[in-house]
């Protein structure tokens, strides 16, 4: 019943600030997902208590003849990622409370409403209801895109739809096909995950490749792993801070989460023969966008690249196969959450105190908010995975699961570690640092909403690069059952 | 069977109603008669089954009632939107005409021999020719209708040819008589006869506007009266579906191996064709139809998948449930921009959003049926096609139509992003009739009732 109301929760939240006017729309939202993030709270509480509870089970049907029921329930890793949505949806929205968007009661009413599907693709057990919530949450982003963009919205808001959902129906595709491959023992066909997976694994090598593509394909894009990537960066850049925030704080972990739990058990066989060619993939993402990165002159944009080379690092992980390689992944996809929302609210604070995200137009800021420049480098320091910061964990981990597979991809994949910090130092060097120049005069003291967010993340990164147990224990948990699965 | 008789009294009464001038009262007469023959249709549902009647002619089983259900929706709708239609001049005429029309697309949906589905077919062409040439005084409509004549007695002609070479092999015009001669003669068949199946296929494909039949097409939508357009891509489509599929998927089943590959190119160029023609269009009128080209070759791909029984008849009654209803929709937004801005194309719809709200909410629901996004009933209508198709040596249809139907979000699309990213450039107000206004708001709310719950279409045989 618990997992329900957190299905339920944003949905009228999402409908109730649909129906409010000028600054009562924030408010609302903001407390209203604040209640929302309380019930993950106590949904994290039952599930440490009593794993089995009918609380954290709803099972109805909805298209009997098919098959399809209205099935989510919480498991280790479904807990962590909705923790993260519901963790940051709220810190989105007052993020965005220094800016004045036009229609805010849509613009959070959409927010409200991504964050219903995303919580449904996170605890959805049955393939077609995944699937649903998975196209649920493209439609609100793609507005939040389109209506509150930058320039050329239209165009690359409407590349970025296509791309996505070129990649969905591959996935239905992939998804019908092992639907039709279910039942051969009971003779009903059924989309609940346990019967797609059995029916994956009855599948020969072949058959196997066919769903592997199809759906790699669609989590590939949604990642987004070099090639798909090519819409991203224009994307990140374009629209609003906050959907920018949605798109690689949350949205980017539908990918490396479908990988996780929907494909990689289900074609076992086709992962071990095209396992290498996707790792090969994502590797080479990783050092291309690092590349890419460290040649930008646009901060967001940089920020952009810097996520391409970070979900690379998550998906080679994952294609590694093995424990460490999926808990350092699970983990990373956590820490990556909280410190992009971070950096684009830095970009963002940028743009909105001094009018340009240039880096070449930047510097000396440190001398006139020296709490600010403390604030920027603890995030950044986050991102580049320092010890004693929460992306440090994962990163460790990932890259000693990627060794496991194969040293000298290990070894190129390590170069990200390499690289992040060189772009994200020079960065932060251009921005903060150096002589004063005439953009940064103006910069004062930062207003208390900004503030507050940047605390909040802040301390999270500090807290969990401290103390990661927690969260890492309910890693290991979730990695257990995938890798039960696998074999 | 009844609802075929009220519908048919209803045209005569038409013709009546000129000499005893009681004109008025027939719009109503009309929307009631429908009713009553849906009603009847929904009376009947389990009660006859396979009983043919009228010497083996007509057969209305499960199946055939069904589609006459669709049809007759359909055409209440549509009589709702075409209200204006039937107040200048020629109002009898029309009512008569638009009425055999429909007895025609009825009898389509339940013909059980050979000369039913041919006296069908042109009982439903030959109105539809003088409707799309019904603005007389207008060059594009004249062109239409004769178009429309033109190419389609020439389908008639392939339809007669390959009906005169399949009795010449089997000796029967009755379906059933046919089918049974083909499942006896174990392959052992004249080659004249598979000739004349083709036949058949190529008059079905021009009916339903398949790639390469479709030149036509484009032309006669663009130029009829809108709402004769209208009438086109949802109910004589309906039926020209419900006969394809009778023909192919029950009689000529036997052998597939014939047509089926023929017809799978033909759904790979409908596809291809359509949605990239309809991306490039500047008039909404004509991109809807190349769309309804698209749609067709899905409607095909549910037929091409015929071992799957019920399975692939299912898909196709909810697909063009789904595609009329939704085409209904985005006609009425199109009837009244295009009058109030006299034009068709996207710039009309420019700023329609602030303008008209609801009218755009409504597009926008019609066209995100019509791209099949979830969790509208084009979704599913795809959905259904896809999960029959996939078990077949298609796949790659699959993923061909997949891929073309990203273009076809392109165009849907273009729609949305005028209504609400555009300013609009004409100052006329676009207003809206009461009844449009309810017609509009049923039409969503099947869109997203079918996309909720498909189980009451889709389970209707079980």
């Amino acid at each position: 019943m618990l997992v329900g109301l957190l299905i339920i929760i944003p949905l009228i939240a999402g409908l109730l600030v649909f129906f409010t006017k000028g600054n009562t729309s924030r408010t609302l939202a903001l407390s209203l997902s604040v209640i929302e993030f309380i019930l993950s709270l106590v949904v994290l509480f039952q599930f440490k208590h009593n794993p089995e509870s009918q609380n954290l089970i709803l099972n109805c049907s909805w298209i009997e003849s098919l098959g399809i029921h209205f099935a989510v329930s919480i498991d280790a890793l479904s807990m962590l990622m909705v923790l993260l949505t519901t963790f940051l949806v709220p810190l989105i929205i007052l993020s965005s409370f220094n800016t004045t968007y036009e229609k805010p009661n849509s613009f959070y009413g959409l927010i409200l409403l991504m964050q219903m599907a995303l919580i449904g693709v996170f605890t959805a057990n049955d393939g077609f209801l995944f699937y649903v919530f998975w196209e649920l949450a493209l439609i609100p982003i793609y507005f939040i895109c389109l209506i509150w963009g930058g320039e050329n919205r239209a165009r690359i808001t409407f590349k970025f739809f296509v791309y996505t959902l070129l990649g969905s129906l591959f996935m239905l595709v992939g998804f019908i096909y092992l639907y039709n491959h279910t039942g051969f023992d009971t003779g009903i066909k059924s989309w609940a995950i346990t019967d797609l997976y059995q029916a994956g694994k009855s599948l020969n090598l072949s058959q196997q490749s066919f769903v592997f593509w199809c759906i790699f394909l669609a989590f590939g894009i949604k990642m987004p792993v070099f090639p798909l990537h090519t819409w991203q960066p224009d994307t990140y850049v374009t629209s609003p801070t906050q959907g920018t925030m949605l798109l690689s704080g949350i949205m980017l972990k539908m990918g490396t989460f479908g990988l996780i739990k929907w494909l990689m058990p289900m074609t076992p066989l086709a992962l071990e023969k095209w396992g290498g060619v996707a790792i090969g993939l994502a590797v080479f993402g990783i050092v291309y966008a690092s590349c890419i990165a460290i040649v930008q002159k646009d901060y967001k944009r940089l920020i952009a690249y810097s996520s391409i080379a970070h979900v690379g690092l998550i998906a080679a992980g994952i294609l590694s196969a093995n424990q460490q390689g999926i808990q350092g992944a699970v983990m990373q996809m956590l820490a990556h959450g909280v410190n992009v929302v971070g950096l684009f609210l830095i970009a963002d604070i940028l743009m909105r105190h001094t009018g340009t995200r240039e880096m070449d137009k930047l510097g000396g800021i440190r001398n006139m908010n020296g709490n600010f420049a403390v604030l920027f480098l603890i995030v950044m320091l986050g991102s580049v995975a320092l010890p004693l910061t929460n992306g440090f964990v994962g990163e460790f981990l990932l890259i000693n699961g990627i060794y496991q597979y194969g040293a000298w991809i290990a070894a190129f994949a390590g170069l990200t570690v390499i690289l992040g910090a060189v772009y994200m130092l020079r960065s932060y060097q251009a921005i903060m640092l150096g002589e004063k120049r005439d953009s940064a005069i103006a910069f004062g003291s930062l207003q208390s909403s900004d503030k507050w967010v940047l605390y909040i993340i802040c301390i999270t990164i500090i807290a969990f690069g401290v103390y990661p147990k927690p969260l890492n224990e309910l890693a290991e948990e979730g990695t257990k059952l995938i890798m039960m699965n696998l074999k | 069977m009844k609802g075929l008789f009220i519908i048919s009294g209803l045209g005569i009464l038409a013709m009546l109603a000129e000499i005893f001038k009681f004109k008025k009262l027939l719009y109503p007469l009309v929307l009631m008669g429908i009713l009553a023959a849906y009603a009847m249709n929904f009376m009947e549902w389990n009660n006859n089954y396979d009983i043919p009647m009228f010497g083996n002619m007509i057969r209305f089983d499960n199946v055939a009632l069904a589609f006459s259900g669709v049809i007759l929706v359909t055409a209440f709708f549509w009589f709702i939107l075409a209200n204006d239609y039937f107040e200048h001049d020629h109002i009898t005429d029309h009512f008569a005409l638009v009425l055999f029309a429909l007895v025609g697309a009825l009898m389509l949906t339940s013909f059980s021999n050979m000369t039913t589905l041919f006296l069908g077919i042109e009982i439903l062409s030959i109105p539809m020719y003088v409707l799309a040439a019904s603005r007389k005084r207008d060059l594009a409509s004249n062109e239409a209708g004769f178009k429309y004549l033109i190419m389609g007695s020439f389908a008639s002609g392939f339809l007669l040819f390959g009906i005169a070479l399949i009795y010449g092999a089997t000796g029967s015009f009755d379906l059933m008589a046919i089918r049974a001669f083909i499942s006896h003669a174990n392959g052992d068949l004249p080659a004249f006869f598979y000739a004349g199946v083709l036949m058949v296929l190529v008059a079905m494909l021009f009916k339903v506007s398949a790639a390469p039949f479709h030149f036509w097409a484009p032309d006669v939508y663009e130029g009829s009266p809108t709402v004769i357009t209208a009438l086109m891509s949802t109910i004589v489509k309906t039926a020209a579906f419900a006969a394809f599929m009778h023909l192919f998927l029950v009689v000529f089943g036997g052998v597939s191996e014939t047509w089926s590959m023929v017809l799978a190119v033909v759904i790979a160029l409908s596809l291809v064709i359509s949605n990239f023609t309809a991306a490039a269009q500047q008039s909404v009128k004509r991109m809807l139809a190349y769309s309804s080209i698209s749609h067709a070759a899905f409607m095909l791909m549910a037929i091409l998948a015929n071992n799957r029984g019920w399975a692939s008849i299912n898909a196709i009654l909810y697909y063009s449930l789904a595609y009329s209803i939704g085409s209904i929709a985005a006609f009425t937004v199109l009837y009244n921009v295009s009058k109030a801005r006299n034009s068709s194309n996207i710039e009309a719809f420019n700023g329609l959003g602030k303008r008209h709200p609801f009218m755009a909410a409504c597009m926008v629901i019609a066209m995100l049926s019509l791209a099949g996004i979830p969790v509208t009933a084009g979704f599913f209508a795809k959905y259904f096609v896809f999960s029959v198709l996939i078990g077949t040596s298609f796949k790659w249809l699959i993923i061909l139509a997949i891929s073309t139907s990203a273009v076809g979000v392109y165009y849907y699309f273009k729609v949305i992003i005028a209504m609400y990213f555009k300013s609009e450039e004409s100052p006329e107000e676009v207003t809206m009739e009461t009844s449009h206004v309810l017609l509009l708001a049923l039409t969503a709310l099947f869109t997203i009732a079918l996309g909720l719950v498909p189980n009451y279409v889709i389970e209707i045989f079980n």
